[in-house]
């Protein structure tokens, strides 16, 4: 009996471990290093105080990146899946040859280098980027439209860092639908619309529900899009973190930061997968 | 049993479906009375489960019409066509309970609360599966949920039930008892009935007709005695079971038979048929269980009746019956299917067979 138990453990060992060592141990190292004091000439001390956390809730200003950052997360994972939904039910419904080579193509940038393409939108947004180049060139307008470096660009660099990930976790959810529950539902009387409320759409959750915690959880841990296409009032957690650890080399205040930043996330994916989430989806759909 | 009103209630005329090269179904016409149960019979890829789609309305037609009650129904929408189909998985609602299921068609038809659920109620009831309207198709094992997807079909109160192979995914015993399930209900509310399968038994045993299909192209229509009896081809013969072949060449018509030539020579009685000229080639159709057959040694000659000789090779007890293949004269196999005699016939034991000429028919090769 015993030893039934502990066979899948025992398989799962060498993952375990590998997960242990990449996730668990520097994680730990952070949360202890939050601790520390940092000493007025930049030495870190062991310690165990609660100094660094102190001082991110002493002013609005840090936890209010906090609530921005939660904001444009949200804002995020609500544009991925209104631009994603749609092309992934296109890949769904579409019988095209062409069908792989445009799947190929939503997965082409995780390809080429997330700063390259963060980057390449100052190309296509800034003062003499390409969009104010052809409207300046054809008389629309006199003067650069700004387009960069306020919380739309940021926005845009995220949709196209995390879109991939919301159309892919859709389109796999929609292509696990049986077709037959569709005809079976026109054929009790069903328009092509009421079929998509009634089978489609529903049977899509949990694809749709693990791609906005996706999109959510990267966006909250992420910093080039607001560092390089924000201004300054756009700057997330993350940019503080970054900022904390390699311009102040403050690392206990870097590491509280990130402590707090994990424990709010964690907490809200918790909440999540308990109301609405993945797990819950699933049992309702009777698996 | 079977309601004589309209001759055609469900018409097929001149059908034709192509997918791209592929010819699923080619100039099919068939004709479905009101109240009765038509099978459509065929190895797989035949053409049936797209006959079936075609009048659902699933797919469309590349040529030809279809008539339901005299209504032309090419152009009616699926979702205007008042069908009750049963899916080969049964395709119920994985997120929705049996009450959702199965008022589902109710609710698109602006039936009124009451009524849907006395209808559901009463639906659950003819399934005889009354008490789970509240839980998940999930929740209930193979058999169950075939009677579901029955009870979602028949609470509408459908045109027309289309069965797509709905008993292929039991396994045998529960087979058996949904199959006369079926039957019985079909009869009870007389809905009329269109039943693919691949399984001749189910066929034969259900339908009060039965249309065998080969390549898209319709072989024969008939009561199940008339496509079994009187196959009308060496393919109905051979899918509807059990038959043996014999080669011939047909001679005279004599006292109410056919006088033909096996390939030894050999003259042979069959049944009389017009269709066949003298010296024309053909062939001998008879069923396994038609053959008599017994011990060399206890041969006597009959006035009238035909007979061969040959040695048991193989042997093999199926319940009551016993089925034996038997190596006759010119080497070729004959396929028996025999009540358990008293005496058993062993391999190897040297036999004599006796063919009625009534059983023999002529089909042409
Ligand atoms: N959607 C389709 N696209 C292409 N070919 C199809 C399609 N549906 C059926 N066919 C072809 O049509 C023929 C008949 O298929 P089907 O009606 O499913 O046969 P059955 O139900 O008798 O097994 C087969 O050769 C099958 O491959
Ligand atoms: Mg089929």
């Amino acid at each position: 009996m015993k030893q039934k138990t502990l066979r899948p453990w025992l398989l799962l060992s060498p993952s375990l471990t590998a997960v242990l060592l990449i996730l668990v141990v520097p994680v730990c190292f952070v949360v202890v290093y939050s601790f520390w004091l940092r000493s007025p000439i930049g030495q870190d001390i062991p310690a165990f105080q609660f100094g660094n956390y102190g001082k991110f809730f002493a002013d609005f200003f840090y936890p209010s990146l906090l609530i921005r950052t939660i904001r444009v997360a949200l804002e995020t994972v609500l544009l991925c899946l209104v631009m994603g939904y749609i092309p992934a039910y296109f890949f769904y419904k579409t019988e095209s040859r062409f069908k792989p080579i445009l799947m190929i193509l939503v997965m082409l940038p995780f390809w080429i280098s997330f700063i390259i393409r963060t980057l390449s939108w100052i190309n296509i947004l800034g003062d003499s980027g390409l969009i104010n180049h052809v409207l300046l060139s054809i008389g629309l307008i006199d003067s650069p439209l700004s387009m960069l470096y306020n919380e739309g660009a940021v926005l845009m660099g995220l949709l196209q860092y995390l879109l991939p990930f919301m159309i892919l976790n859709i389109y796999v959810s929609l292509d696990g639908i049986d077709k037959s529950l569709i005809e079976a539902a026109k054929n009790l009387g069903c328009t092509e619309w009421q079929a998509f409320k009634e089978i489609t759409l529903p049977l899509s959750l949990p694809g749709v529900s693990a791609g906005c915690l996706l999109v959510f959880v990267l966006t909250c841990g992420t910093y080039l899009p607001p560092m390089i296409l924000g201004g300054p009032g756009n700057d997330m957690i993350a940019n503080l973190v970054f900022k904390r650890i390699i311009t102040t080399l403050d690392w206990p205040f870097g590491c509280a930061i990130s402590t707090i930043l994990l424990a709010l996330v964690g907490l809200i994916v918790f909440t999540y997968n308990k109301y609405m989430g993945i797990n819950q989806v699933f049992k309702s759909l009777g698996g | 049993m079977t309601k004589e009103k309209d001759p055609a209630f469900v018409k097929y005329r001149r059908i034709v479906k192509r997918f791209g090269n592929v010819i699923a179904v080619d100039d099919v016409d068939i004709d479905i009375p009101e109240g009765s149960l038509v099978s459509l019979l065929g190895p797989s890829g035949c053409g049936k489960t797209t006959l079936l789609r075609m009048l659902a309305g699933l797919e469309t037609p590349t040529e030809g019409d279809i008539f339901i009650n005299g209504k032309r129904i090419n152009d009616v929408p699926i979702h205007k066509r008042n069908l009750g189909m049963i899916f080969q998985n049964y395709a119920l609602f994985p997120h929705k309970t049996i009450f959702d299921n199965v008022a589902f068609g109710l609710k698109y038809r602006g039936v009124s609360k009451e009524e849907m659920q006395e209808r559901v109620y009463k639906a659950l009831e003819l399934v005889r599966l009354p008490g789970v309207e509240n839980r998940k198709p999930s929740q209930l094992s193979g058999g169950q949920q075939q009677r579901i997807a029955l009870a979602r079909a028949i609470v509408i109160e459908p045109d027309v039930l289309l069965m797509d192979e709905p008993l292929s995914a039991l396994d045998e015993n529960l087979r058996e008892a949904m199959r006369r399930e079926l039957n019985n209900l079909q009869q009870e509310i007389g809905v009329t009935t269109i039943f693919v399968t691949h399984d001749q038994r189910e066929a034969l045993s259900m339908s009060d007709k039965v249309i065998v299909l080969k390549d898209g192209i319709k072989q024969q229509e008939g009561t199940p005695a008339e496509v079994y009896n009187h196959s009308a081809n060496h393919f109905v013969a051979d899918f509807l079971g059990h038959p043996n072949f014999l080669p011939v060449i047909v001679g005279e018509e004599q006292d109410d038979h056919m006088v033909v030539q096996l390939e030894n020579g050999k003259t042979f009685l069959a049944t009389p048929s017009t269709q066949f000229k003298r010296g024309e080639k053909a062939e001998i159709v008879v069923r396994a269980q038609k053959l008599k057959m017994a011990p060399r040694a206890e041969f006597h000659e009959d006035e009238g009746m035909n007979y061969l000789f040959g040695k048991v090779k193989d042997r093999s007890y199926m319940g009551g019956e016993v089925s034996y293949y038997v190596e006759l004269e010119d080497m070729s196999t004959l396929h028996i299917i025999s009540f358990v005699r008293r005496i058993p016939l062993e391999r190897n034991d040297e036999v004599f067979i006796k063919l009625n000429p009534a059983d023999c028919r002529l089909i042409k090769v």
